[in-house]
């Protein structure tokens, strides 16, 4: 199977005054169509500025430094802002965490949707409108022929990320690009819409990057998860053994220090201290302050992800 | 053996006024409008455990926090400490004995003072040190308490991380010797990991000190660690009370078991997370009756007329549910809700 996207050896640097921050560094991972692929880390561990740079709209003055980005086999990172523009949308669809800054306050649902499906797909005035109300329908909106005239400020936080939902599909990309999809939503509601971006993936057949830092949700919706620290991938594997067998002592760590239901244990396991600052990354393996498990070569060389079990893991303990 | 009282809710609510301005008041003809955030709450905290409050946004659990501290005044019913009630003005020194910490480090600390500084406030507020040398002393401890260094006092709350952050507004709530801290989802704005060295802090201090918390969050996985017992709130109403061991594993409320099933299974035991019908109505114009009716699969005429009363049911355990009541809803574990 041929991967959908593929991300090589990607790097996102951010020139200051001090010098270059290496905020991505030389990070590898592919989506196949209609997988959903899991991306975690602590904030700040590059997640949500892999996902800007995929799409095409890192903030300046971040850059792509190195490394590219294939979108069903054709080179995307290097193109001008207008193509991109085009393929934005069209081909690769992106929802974010807040779904009250992602519509306009001043127009109602029912205009941004028709604006954007005609762009997309260039129907006219009546064929879009009719179009629109089925996107509605199709994100489980109640009563779309009505709420379509609706403002942003009708609709509740659930609903809301409904609409963003709507308009990220409403070309039927191949690529989502979901970032925090869920986290401002309550959990009634996270399940919610959750159910419906795999619904919707596996219909389209899709691929989707979920970025979040909220397991729970990555362990009932990926098929994959990619784990990121300091900007670097620290392991990529099937999310079963991801969250049952992590091979990374970094993964190992993050799993244990999320309180469970029924796990009434007197403390949680914790990792001491935090990841380090992005001027301040040690030398080898960016976790080797942290982690339990080092060792001299730890301290000296960094590890590049290596085959370990099912998993690829960034680290020395899988060196042979 | 139930132990000592420490902190009791009798009957409170707040309303807010959310009316229009008066000049759209008297064109439009409309009348006053306000909203009930805190309908009719009674709960008590014993000394030494935590009890949590959870639910959705909106429910009205931070003004509960903030009614108890003082940040609001109750429209109704009363707030009694030790028995005293807090509305009375000669209950103000009791106020020094509780402490609040907030959600958000990077808000509640005040970016151009040092962190000795931040910490020292309260000390120096009620003069609780004699001397300039002693309160450098009690301030390093304090840091070392928490877990930092006597010499990150010197440093700028922008030096610190999150995690940090929160370590400082920690020993800044325990620098007054309180002994009853109120939470307002302290590990929120954390990641995961940070989560766990705050929460596994938190509960070896309430151990040496013998701290009492109110911890409100809306992380049942969070609440299930930390709480000995748990209320629910739903829209400003606390419609359960129960041990956290037993409300886990056998939750009564219709409501209670709809939260629990809508927790991400980490398990992955392929059981489908149960999606659930519908949002919070609009706290302006509540429904009537039990307000969770129009949510609820058991909801009958009843629910739709009377609202139900929060009445014991054994164990000290307490539910608002007239199904509950009337035996319609029988005890189960979480997941027979699915069904």
């Amino acid at each position: 199977m041929t991967a959908l996207l593929e991300v090589r050896n990607l790097r996102v640097e951010f020139p200051t005054r001090r010098g270059r921050l290496v905020a991505v560094d030389d990070l590898s991972f592919e989506i196949a169509p209609g997988e959903v692929l899991g991306v975690v880390g602590e904030s700040g561990a590059g997640k949500s500025l892999t996902g800007m740079a995929i799409i095409g709209l890192l903030e300046p003055p971040g850059r792509i430094a190195a490394g590219e980005i294939l979108l069903e086999g054709e080179r995307i990172d290097n193109l001008p802002p207008e193509s991109m523009r085009r393929i934005r949308g069209k081909r690769i669809g992106a929802i974010f965490q807040d779904p009250l800054t992602s519509l306009n306050p001043l127009f109602t649902i029912g205009e941004q949707l028709i604006e954007t499906v005609q762009a997309h797909l260039g129907l006219d005035d009546r064929k879009a409108r009719v179009r629109a109300i089925e996107l509605l329908a199709e994100v489980g909106i109640p009563a779309p022929d009505a709420r379509i005239d609706n403002y942003p400020h009708h609709f509740s936080g659930g609903m809301r990320q409904r609409v963003v939902i709507a308009l990220a599909l409403c070309a039927r990309p191949r690529l989502i690009v979901a970032d925090e999809p869920t986290t401002a939503l309550d959990v009634s509601i996270q399940a919610q819409i959750i159910e419906l971006l795999k619904k919707l993936a596996r219909e389209n057949g899709a691929a989707v990057m979920l970025i979040t830092h909220d397991m729970g949700v990555i362990a009932e919706t990926a098929d994959r998860v990619a784990v990121l620290y300091a900007g670097r991938l620290a392991e990529i594997g099937p999310v079963k053994e991801i969250i049952h067998a992590p091979r990374h002592p970094y993964t190992s760590g993050l799993m244990s220090s999320i309180p469970k239901l029924g796990d009434r244990r007197k403390s949680l396991a914790q990792i001491d201290g935090a990841m380090p600052r992005l001027t301040a990354i040690p030398r080898g393996c960016a976790f080797n302050p942290r982690c339990p498990s080092r060792f001299e070569r730890c301290m000296a060389e960094r590890p590049s992800p290596m085959d370990a079990g099912t998993n690829q893991a960034a680290c020395w303990l899988y060196a042979r | 053996m139930p132990a000592e009282i420490l902190l009791e809710l009798k009957g409170v609510g707040r309303s807010f006024d959310v009316s229009r301005p008066w000049l759209n008041r008297v064109l439009e003809g409309e009348g006053r409008r306000s909203l009930r955030a805190v309908d009719d709450v009674s709960f008590a905290i014993r000394r030494g455990e935590t009890l949590a409050l959870v639910g959705e946004s909106g429910c009205g659990k931070s003004t509960v926090a903030r009614l108890i501290v003082g940040l609001y005044a109750p429209s109704q019913g009363k707030i009694e400490f030790e028995g005293n009630d807090l509305a009375d003005p000669a209950s103000a020194p009791l106020r020094r004995r509780m402490q609040m910490i907030f959600q958000d480090p990077y808000a509640s600390l005040n970016p151009r003072w040092r962190v000795r500084d931040i910490v020292a406030e309260p000390i120096v507020v009620q003069g609780l040190a004699q001397s300039r040398a002693e309160l450098t002393a009690r301030v390093g401890e304090l840091l070392t308490q928490v877990g930092l260094a006597p010499e990150d006092g010197e440093k700028y709350p922008h030096e610190f991380s999150g995690g940090q952050r929160q370590r400082v507004s920690i020993a800044r709530a325990l620098s007054s010797n309180p002994e009853f801290l109120v939470c307002d989802e302290p590990t929120s704005a954390l990641d995961v990991s940070v989560q766990a060295q705050i929460l596994n802090l938190m509960k070896d201090l309430q151990q040496r000190l013998g701290l009492t918390y109110l911890f409100i969050s809306h992380n049942l996985a969070v609440v299930g660690h930390i709480a000995t017992r748990v209320g629910v709130m739903y829209l400003g109403r606390l419609v359960e009370v129960a041990d956290a061991n037993d409300l886990f594993v056998r939750p009564r409320h219709p409501y209670t078991r709809m939260l629990i099933d809508a927790i991400p299974d980490l398990e992955m035991s392929g059981k489908a997370r149960t999606p659930v019908a519908g949002e919070v109505p609009n706290p302006l114009s509540p429904p009537p009756g039990c307000t969770f009716n129009p949510r609820c699969p058991h909801a009958n005429d009843r629910c739709r007329q009377e609202r139900p009363l929060r009445l014991e049911v054994r164990g000290g355990r307490s539910v608002a549910c007239h199904a509950v009541e009337e035996g319609r809803l029988l005890e189960g574990a979480a997941s027979a809700f699915a069904g």
